[in-house]
């Protein structure tokens, strides 16, 4: 479970200037659930994201983290888990690497090289055998039918075919949950449709799911399991509410 | 530990295919690094090996050579000098030396003659250096033809080439008889043209020349030390040259590494943002980087010092022998003797592989200290 408490994200552009692009924002996510961040343009999803996937640490407010394993945190079931927002930056690469898989709205692939390369990447700082990351790469090369394009440059493949190669990429360390920012900003309906199946099926697997949208087929998906709305840097409206 | 031996291949592996991705330009990085460490590394083999020539030239010189000088020019040195001298206590032998020069007008070359005291070749015949032999297009049992002072040809036989251990020393030699150095110089026989002095104890060297230029103000007593200064000075005067041109290699190597640090693509700053945002720390980014510098600089620093090896040694430094050795118009040709100094190559190992790995790392410190969330807004 994802707990934040009060959270507060303010960038200072000058001395003088600062803005807060998320506004004492609380939320619970449950684990295994799917939860949707819609809203126009700056409201404050993708820091939202940003904050929860520990890529960067509020200005106030906690988060907290629960069923969480770490090097320096192991979790039990009654535990309330730790608070992300005060860890150093080491632990938090550590949790972001573990814990999260990210698809980003640029799909951010590497480019020349193949696609099983760019699906294995996360993995290489860890430490673990390349034959094993490997092994796990191609069977989720096969689970998003993409094995044909195995070795072919990313720079070779279709839109939709960027797509599942991202969410492979953020599926291979295994993590708890996926976070995707704007994940079908460059995909027609019919893929669109299609990435909302495949994140689908990852929810059924038992991930934990957050997705920030303003796409209708997103955030109207009959997969979600809480939709939350939010407009300078506050939730406006939740459903269901709590 | 394994963990981290797999964290290290991984990093390797993906530096190596990142290498790959960008093929034009690290392999003109590649051979423009290769030029400069060949420039380098065959200055510094090519300054040993001259070296090493110029320690075998003097090993076999005598402790003191004592000149006699009219109106400060050096002249004949009469024989019995050498009975008076070697009658001062501590002087162990004193042996009159014949040589001089001989300059071929038909070949345009200057040869260096030389009348050995100890196995000299029989009168009629003459032993030459390889370049003598070159030069005239003559072998063993040819005849040679030199033009004597006083107007008649002086018929030679080729009676042997010398061997090449120190060419650079030995190219332009003629050994002869004492006999045919009088006739062919009209010298007379009481002469020499200088005086060879072996010294019992060195320390004693310095007394035995006072006493010299005592007994015949006439002479001038030379020491080998003031000989190996001279020599030396020869040497390191080429080699300061070599300074220079060492100096302009340096300097060339670090406007490449400044202008490979201050550049790093605005791609190699995505793919950076990218791998932060995946999950690789700032520590793994600079990793990936030092492997990337590191790849380049070790294989252009090994094949710069092998190709150099191979163009010093084996090619006699083609590239740049004649404006370094030789100073007569013979032009020795030889093979250099390897001699590899390992504090040389030290230094610019250290000088050349360690700044440009930094220079490849800093620029990607200076980009991968940025936040991870920035590649969400990219």
């Amino acid at each position: 479970m994802i707990a934040l408490q009060q959270v507060t994200k303010t960038f200072s552009i000058s001395p003088t200037t600062s803005f807060t692009a998320v506004d004492n924002v609380s939320l619970t996510i449950a684990r295994g659930s799917m939860t949707i961040l819609k809203g126009p343009s700056g409201s404050g999803k993708t820091t939202l994201l940003a904050l929860i996937g520990c890529m960067t640490r509020p200005s106030s407010g906690r988060i907290m983290l629960q069923g969480v394993e770490t090097s320096f945190f192991q979790a039990t079931d009654r535990s309330e888990g730790f608070d992300s927002s005060s860890l150093p930056e080491r632990f938090l690469t550590e949790i972001r690497r573990s814990t999260f898989g990210f698809i980003f709205q640029q799909f951010n692939l590497i480019k020349g090289i193949s696609a099983l390369q760019n699906i294995m990447l996360p993995a290489y700082p860890t430490g673990e055998q390349q034959p094993v990351v490997r092994q796990r790469a191609l069977e989720l090369m096969e689970q998003f039918d993409l094995l044909r394009h195995c070795n072919s440059p990313v720079e070779w493949l279709s839109g939709g075919e960027l797509q599942r190669v991202a969410i492979a990429r953020a599926l291979i360390n295994n993590p708890i949950a996926i976070i995707a920012d704007e994940p079908t900003a460059h995909l027609d309906s019919q893929l669109s449709q299609a990435f909302m199946e495949s994140i689908g099926l990852l929810k059924d697997s038992g991930k934990t799911v957050l997705i920030a949208s303003h796409d209708p087929i997103v955030y109207n998906s009959s997969r979600a399991d809480q939709v939350v709305e939010m407009r300078d840097g506050r939730i406006v409206q939740q459903e269901p509410s709590v | 530990m394994h963990h981290a031996l797999s964290r290290h291949r991984n990093i390797l592996d993906f530096a190596l295919s990142s290498l790959l991705r960008r093929k034009a330009k690290n392999i003109s990085l590649f051979l423009v690094y290769t030029l400069i460490i060949f420039v380098i590394a065959s200055l510094i083999f090519f300054v040993q090996a001259l070296k090493r020539e110029a320690a075998l030239l003097l090993a076999e010189a005598p402790d003191m050579v004592v000149q006699r000088m009219i109106a400060g020019r050096h002249d004949l040195i009469p024989t019995n000098y050498g009975e008076k001298i070697s009658a001062i206590r501590g002087v162990s032998e004193v042996t009159p030396r014949l040589w001089g020069y001989y300059y071929d007008p038909v070949f345009q070359a200057n040869y260096t003659l030389l009348a050995p005291d100890t196995a000299p070749p029989p009168p009629g015949t003459i032993t030459i250096g390889s370049g003598v032999a070159r030069n005239l297009r003559i072998k063993t049992d040819d005849l040679v033809t030199f033009r004597s002072y006083s107007g008649t040809p002086l018929l030679l036989t080729v009676s042997g080439i010398m061997p090449l251990h120190s060419e650079l020393v030995s190219a332009d030699l003629v050994l002869m008889a004492a006999e045919d150095f009088q006739a062919m110089f009209r010298m007379p026989k009481d002469v020499a043209t200088d005086l060879a002095v072996t010294v019992a104890n060195p320390r004693e060297l310095v007394t035995v020349a006072n006493k010299i230029v005592e007994l015949f103000p006439d002479t001038r007593p030379i020491l080998k030390s003031e000989l190996l200064r001279t020599y030396d000075s020869l040497f390191d005067w080429r080699g300061g040259m070599m300074v220079v041109m060492l100096a302009v290699a340096l300097l060339s190597f670090v406007i490449f590494a400044w202008d490979k640090a201050s550049g790093l693509s605005a791609e190699e700053r995505k793919e950076i943002g990218i791998l932060k945002s995946i999950g690789w720390e700032t520590g793994d980014v600079l990793l990936l980087k030092f492997w990337e510098g590191a790849v380049i600089s070790l294989s252009a620093f090994l094949a710069g010092v092998l190709l150099a090896y191979l163009h010093v040694f084996f090619s006699s430094a083609a590239l740049f022998s004649h404006a370094l050795k030789g100073w007569a118009i013979l032009y020795p040709q030889f093979t250099l003797v390897p001699t590899i100094d390992g504090y040389q190559l030290s230094v610019l190992f250290v000088l050349s592989v360690l700044p440009y790995t930094a220079a490849t790392i800093i620029p990607a410190w200076l980009a991968a200290t940025i936040a991870p969330d920035a590649a969400m807004r990219s």
